[in-house]
């Protein structure tokens, strides 16, 4: 099962990236364990610059702004 | 990408087709907005003599070019963003002295694409990576005050010469601000927990090469998501612009908000801005109304500063990072800043 941390305070981009994420993984019956980082102090423990981020399985695959579906879809099938 | 194949120059063309003609229908659009207006108007059977009818009239022109301007200048700066990053932004800054450093700073700032909710990772990921705190608050100035946005309203609706005063006194209220920050030396009120992070480097970041069409459709979705975001603004904005054009009788702010208004006017939009909190696209058509009811240049763009740069909302996000002095110490050096260039405006417009 991949571990899928989504960085960010809490706002709207965040918010829907969870969403898309969450919403990818059930429409493919992916199983995944999504994290929501929003203290800034652990957001920036990853060396990110913009939010929201993405971490999967402990590495940072996408920063700043809602990722495309293709790119989701391809990090859950990978 | 260098490397073209024959594969991808077919619907390559196509996309060049398509974007010429999508320019085509903008600039036809753009050169026709008053009669489109005017037919709109004729269709509601108002008069533009009587204040519903013009207010009406001004809510039909205005809606449609603040539009057309916003998409057409997100999606250009859309494509310049796919070649700046704010992680390139800060390996140029990494390093470099107070001075050129603020120079170079303000001004990546207007082409870097920034969001107000990154500011914070964005002022932490600056420090660590070596941008001194000064540098770092040009950038953090610039970016939201000077951005394209601001720009193409401003250039619609006053004309080139008032855009490019806005551009030059917005970048060097961002310049002297962030210097003057930087020549207190307030590091030690920077949170605890950010300093400590300091030591460290940035993760390394690989740029992503894309093509023409990637970046196309990256410029594409940005338009759409600048969009979404600022409609309502735009709308509401230009509704209580156009009643302002309407109902409010002519010269009514300029014993306010003119010329010839006492030397409070100033501070006192200054002041009155803080609280609020729009972006560029909500306010600039406020602002309009309020020129066209005789408010002074400076005073107005003073009050648009104060509103983007100055928010509440933003300094409570800071406050995570920065202890109240800093806070402070920034806030009354960006309101010196603006106060000025309300001053300046006034006195050389």
């Amino acid at each position: 099962m991949k571990n899928v941390k989504v960085l960010g305070t809490g706002c709207a981009n965040c918010k829907n990236t969870i969403k898309l994420i969450d919403d990818i993984a059930k429409a493919r019956g992916v199983e995944v364990e999504l994290e929501k980082v929003e203290e800034i102090k652990d957001i920036m423990a990853w060396g990110i610059l913009s939010t929201p981020g993405v971490v999967i399985d402990g590495k940072v695959v996408h920063s700043g702004g809602v990722p495309s579906r293709e790119k989701v879809e391809g990090w859950l099938s990978a | 990408m260098t490397t073209t194949t024959l594969d991808d120059t077919r619907p390559r063309n196509a996309l060049w087709g398509w974007l010429g003609l999508a320019l085509v229908v903008w600039i036809a659009a753009y050169w026709n907005l008053t009669a489109f207006a005017d037919f709109l108007l004729a269709l509601t059977g108002l008069d533009r003599a009587t204040h519903t009818g013009e207010a009406v009239h001004f809510f039909l022109y205005d809606t449609p070019k603040v539009l057309l301007l916003l998409t057409g200048i997100v999606f250009a700066m859309g494509i310049v963003h796919t070649w700046v990053s704010p992680e390139r932004t800060r390996a140029l800054l990494s390093g470099k002295r107070l001075g050129v450093g603020n120079v170079f700073a303000a001004s990546l700032g207007i082409v870097t694409p920034f969001c107000s909710c990154s500011a914070v990772p964005l002022f932490i990921g600056f420090l660590s990576a070596g941008v001194p705190l000064g540098v770092t608050f040009s950038f953090l100035i610039s970016a939201p005050m000077v951005n394209e946005v601001a720009l193409a309203l401003l250039f619609g609706m006053f004309g080139w010469k008032v855009a490019g005063l806005y551009l030059v006194m917005g970048l060097t209220v961002a310049i002297v601000a962030g210097l003057v920050i930087g020549k207190l030396g307030m590091e030690r009120h920077l949170e605890d927990w950010v300093r400590a992070l300091q030591s460290g480097t940035g993760a390394a970041h690989v740029d992503e090469k894309l093509s023409w069409a990637e970046r196309i459709d990256s410029a594409i979705a940005q338009v759409k998501d600048i969009f979404g975001k600022v409609w309502p603004y735009i709308i509401a904005g230009i509704a209580l612009g156009a009643g302002i054009h309407g109902y409010v009788p002519e010269d009514f702010m300029a014993s306010i908000m003119g010329k010839d208004a006492p030397w409070w006017s100033v501070p006192a939009a200054v002041v009155i801005g803080v609280p609020m909190y729009t972006n560029a696209a909500g306010i600039i058509p406020i602002v309009e109304a309020l020129i066209g009811k005789g408010a002074a240049l400076g005073t107005v763009l003073a009050f648009m500063m104060s509103v983007i740069a100055l928010s509440l909302p933003e300094m409570i996000i800071l406050r995570k990072v920065l202890k109240l002095p800093l806070i402070a110490t920034f806030a009354g050096v960006v309101a010196v800043g603006i106060l000025v260039v309300g001053y300046v405006f006034n006195a050389v417009l």
